[in-house]
């Protein structure tokens, strides 16, 4: 099995934690992992990506995604996520997070951008059984924490079952990598179905 | 050995430790930061940490524990080492007797730097060895290797890995504590024929230098980690071409398939064949790579009919034996590195050395991008187009085709030449990984920008007010202050590098007199290399503006501590060094700390300083927004807002958003810093600190 995993978004959005559940469960059931992602300027409210590349074979090289060789993009602002979308795999699936964050340029010229035109063109390019959109602010009031969108959008991510990994691969990694205190709201945030 | 996941940094870190290190110092700069953190978390007792004043005094540190024995390593990234040039360069003839590691991080792209500078240069310009890794796991490996070699030669050494080495993370094999090494160093003994450097000195040292560095060259010939791969398919098949495929073909004499031909729209020459009978002249074709480029060339190589491949792992001494080797009967190489040509050049070199009958295809030759970083996509692009894959693919598909004329060669360069150049987006249907999907709408451009929240926004904010209409200069420099270039404060009207902005404003103002020149420089660089830029403004006689942003912090590197903040790397807490009596030992009259946040007082103050004569300074006194707790967020009274959007114009702080028509503050991002409520005009912005 060879897994490429794309998580995109706007710096300081977190998406350490997810590749860190995905890293620890992989290894956990012996497979390879790499991964590569944004530090430093960009970080200031740029767009951040992570690659994540999982593999049971002997011959992983390289930390990066080539185009069409995702097999899942996982993003955490629509537009991040159409900004990816060429490195997606043909059948590939994408789950994105609803809420658009709005780039300080965009409210000073005046920019209409939404998310809504991003959803749109995702609707429209991806078949509706490749495409999960997760409404990230509802799973945040409803679970009272904004710090675990990451790990309500995994879940999704593993329950279409493109990971390769369940959902009891990732709950047996998190006391690993989650420190005790935060155990019980992650579990319940990778368990979130909306 | 176990297995752990771990950053580059991380790793390079763990080797270190593994190694015995005794001593690590450094100063903080994308992508190298994490290797000397990494240390202070896990360093074992005998271990040293710090963070240095700057590049210089670390390397300095090292060196001087490497003189009495330690195991020592300096981090540092590639601009730093132009800091730390001066004392790198004599330490060249001198030598150490403990191992000695630079460690220093590249930035292909650049993607946080300012220069696109190769410190495989560098090592060669210093006539230091250089290992230069593939991935995280010879990276843990290679730093061992390399304390070894250090200690072997008594030489300096450097380890030299790019960003997508630093901050990739994977899987690898780690050795358990038992199994670390330790290294109790003997101590300093004196010997002034040794240690102190003076002409004779150098002259005896740079003879014994040239000649290890020959004997280092085939040392490294035989070094496990420089390698010759595939060497057993190399030959016409490893071409890509399948014979039967093949049809005839207007025979070229390889000369005339040069580049030299193609100069301007170069690109990979077509293959050479015979007409008419069954030989076939296949160039025979050979891959060299080193560094991030070479797992990103295995990666596109996986499962298919690899040509021979010589990596690199020590760029300098370059392995000079083994690379004959891999020349010999070759035809045409393509060399896949980032930054500089370095590899080229010296395979360059060594085929004209050995008269070896070779084209070496890269950089210099424009088959590949000379800026900028190495993707899987581009090196896809090269390889296909030097091992002629799409020829194969077409010729599986039992697609007939005549190979083409010497006019549809020459085109078939030129549309290479104009791919690789438009990178891999652009990419057409001859690629494997074309871009399956329509045009989506505009995406949002997200330039980095200060935080919400951020007192440098005040400050800048607070100079420009009191500045208006005024004939100004305004001198930025490294940090997260440069992002005070950004509209709609656009307060950064020149950055060059560390320090630079004190003395670069001292020269606008003595072509110019009757502009106010102000330099804008923060905490950490102030301490780094700033002092000496004040001390010449006055002594010179200068009249500027010097402003302090002080946040207590080295924020865009992540939070590392400075002399100004009271902590060590070591966890102790000692005197804080202050600025403000520094800059008024250096004899400054005028010198204000004022907190930024306060506006009407922040701006008051600048006026009155630049009403001064003479150097001054403002100092800015404010935390990081990302080291301390965040106020209440702030809301606006949409009934008393009247929409002039006079918040977002004047400060563009990411907190202020339009949603529906309405102006309003992300709660999310707002840290209550109040300085958008001190400039809106009905006074509709409030909550947070002022209920
Ligand atoms: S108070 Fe205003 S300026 Fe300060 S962080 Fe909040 S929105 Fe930005
Ligand atoms: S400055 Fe005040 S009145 Fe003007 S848009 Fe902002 S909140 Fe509204």
């Amino acid at each position: 099995m060879n897994k490429n995993i794309i998580l995109c978004g706007v710096g300081g959005q977190g998406t350490v934690l997810a590749s860190k559940l995905i890293a620890a469960s992989a290894m956990e059931k012996g497979m390879k992992v790499m991964s590569a992602e944004t530090i430093g300027m960009a970080q200031r409210g740029g767009n951040v990506f992570s690659n994540i590349r999982i593999s049971d074979e002997d011959e992983m090289y390289a930390p990066m995604i080539g185009t069409g060789q995702a097999d899942i993009i996982l993003g955490f602002e629509p537009g991040e996520t159409v900004r990816m979308l060429p490195f997606l795999k043909k059948d590939g699936y994408v789950i994105t997070n609803l809420r658009a964050v709005k780039p300080t340029t965009a409210t000073l010229l005046g920019s209409t951008y939404g998310g809504s035109e991003m959803i749109g063109y995702l609707k429209s390019v991806i078949p509706e059984d490749h495409l999960l959109i997760v409404d990230g602010t509802k799973a945040i009031a409803e679970l009272g924490n904004p710090r675990c969108l990451n790990v309500v959008l995994l879940g999704a991510a593993v329950r279409t079952g493109a990971l390769g990994l369940t959902e009891a691969d990732i709950l047996e990694a998190m006391p690993k990598v989650i420190k005790p205190k935060f155990l019980e709201l992650n579990t319940s945030a990778f368990k979130y179905a909306g | 050995m176990h297995k752990e996941f771990l950053m580059g940094n991380a790793a390079i870190a763990l080797g270190a430790i593994a190694a015995g290190l005794n001593l690590t110092s450094g100063y903080p700069g994308t992508p190298s930061t994490e290797v000397l953190e990494t240390v202070a978390k896990h360093r074992p007792d005998q271990t040293y940490v710090e963070w240095s004043v700057n590049e210089k005094a670390a390397l300095e540190v090292a060196a001087g524990a490497a003189y009495a024995g330690a195991r020592t390593m300096v981090t540092m990234k590639q601009v730093g080492l132009n800091v730390a040039s001066d004392p790198l360069m004599s330490l060249e003839y001198i030598g150490v007797k403990g191992g000695m590691v630079i460690m220093v991080a590249d930035d292909p792209g650049p993607i946080s730097s300012q220069t696109e500078q190769d410190t495989r240069h560098f090592a060669a310009f210093s006539k230091l060895p250089c290992f230069d890794p593939t991935s995280v796991q010879e990276a843990y490996d290679m730093i061992q290797d390399a304390f070894e070699i250090s200690e072997k030669f008594g030489t300096p050494v450097f380890f030299r890995p790019t960003t997508r080495i630093c901050h990739a993370y994977a899987s690898i094999d780690v050795k358990d504590e038992s199994e670390y090494k330790t290294n109790a160093p003997e101590g300093f003994i004196k010997d002034s024929r040794r240690w102190v450097i003076f002409p004779r000195l150098s002259n005896a040292n740079h003879r014994k230098i040239e000649a290890r560095n020959v004997e280092l060259s085939d040392v490294f010939s035989e070094y496990e980690r420089n390698e010759l791969l595939f060497e057993k398919d190399a030959g016409a098949n490893a071409t890509g071409v399948s014979h039967a495929a093949e049809q005839s073909a207007n025979e070229l004499p390889a000369e005339t398939t040069g580049t030299a031909e193609n100069a301007g729209a170069s690109g990979f020459s077509p293959v050479v064949e015979a007409t008419g009978n069954t030989a076939s002249i296949c160039p025979k074709r050979g891959i060299a790579a080193g560094g991030i480029g070479y797992a990103l060339m295995r990666e596109v190589l996986k499962g298919k009919d690899a040509p021979r491949t010589l990596k690199i792992a020590t760029p300098h001494p370059f392995p000079e034996k083994l690379a004959v080797r891999f020349l010999e009967g070759l035809d045409e190489v393509l060399c896949i590195e980032e930054l500089d040509p370095v590899i080229e050049r010296e395979l360059t070199y060594i085929a004209g050395k050995y008269h070896l009958p070779v084209r070496i295809l890269g950089k210099l030759t424009h088959d590949t991008e000379n800026a900028g970083e190495n993707s899987i996509d581009l090196v896809e692009g090269y390889i296909r187009k030097f091992l002629e894959w799409d020829k194969k693919d077409r010729a599986n598909d039992s697609v007939s085709q005549a190979v083409p004329s010497q006019d549809g060669t020459q085109s078939t360069i030129k549309k290479g030449a104009a791919d690789s150049q438009n990178g891999a987006s652009d990419k057409s249907d001859d690629t494997s990984a074309p871009n399956r999907f329509p045009a989506p709408p505009a995406l949002p451009i997200r330039p980095p920008v200060l935080c919400a929240g951020c007192p440098h926004r005040a400050s800048f904010y607070a100079v420009k007010r009191a500045m208006q209409g005024k004939k100004t200069i305004f001198c930025g420099d490294i940090g997260c202050y440069t992002l005070g270039n950004a509209m709609p404060l656009d307060m950064c009207d020149t950055c060059l590098c560390m320090g630079a902005g004190i003395n670069i404003a001292q020269g606008v103002k003595h072509i110019e007199p009757d502009t106010s020149a102000f330099a804008f420089v923060g905490d950490s660089t102030f301490f780094a290399s700033a002092i000496t830029g004040i001390v010449n403004a006055v002594y010179n006689q200068s009249e500027m503006t010097v402003v302090i942003l002080d946040n207590s912090t080295t924020a865009m590197t992540g939070h590392q501590p400075h002399p100004g903040t009271g902590r060590t790397m070591m966890g102790d807490v000692v005197a804080k060094i202050n600025i403000e009596k520094v800059l008024r030992g250096i004899g400054l009259k005028f010198v204000e700390t004022v907190d930024p946040l306060d506006l009407t007082k922040a701006i008051k103050t600048v006026k009155h300083a630049v009403a001064e004569p003479g150097v001054k300074a403002i100092i800015f006194k404010s935390p990081c927004v990302a080291i301390v707790k965040p106020n209440a967020p702030l809301t606006i009274d949409q009934a008393k807002c009247i929409k002039c959007k006079r918040c977002i114009r004047e400060i563009g702080c990411p907190g202020i958003v339009i949603t529906d028509g309405n102006v309003q503050i992300d709660d999310s991002l707002c840290t209550g810093c109040t300085l958008c409520s001190q400039i809106c005009p009905t006074g509709a912005i409030g909550g947070g600190l002022n209920e």
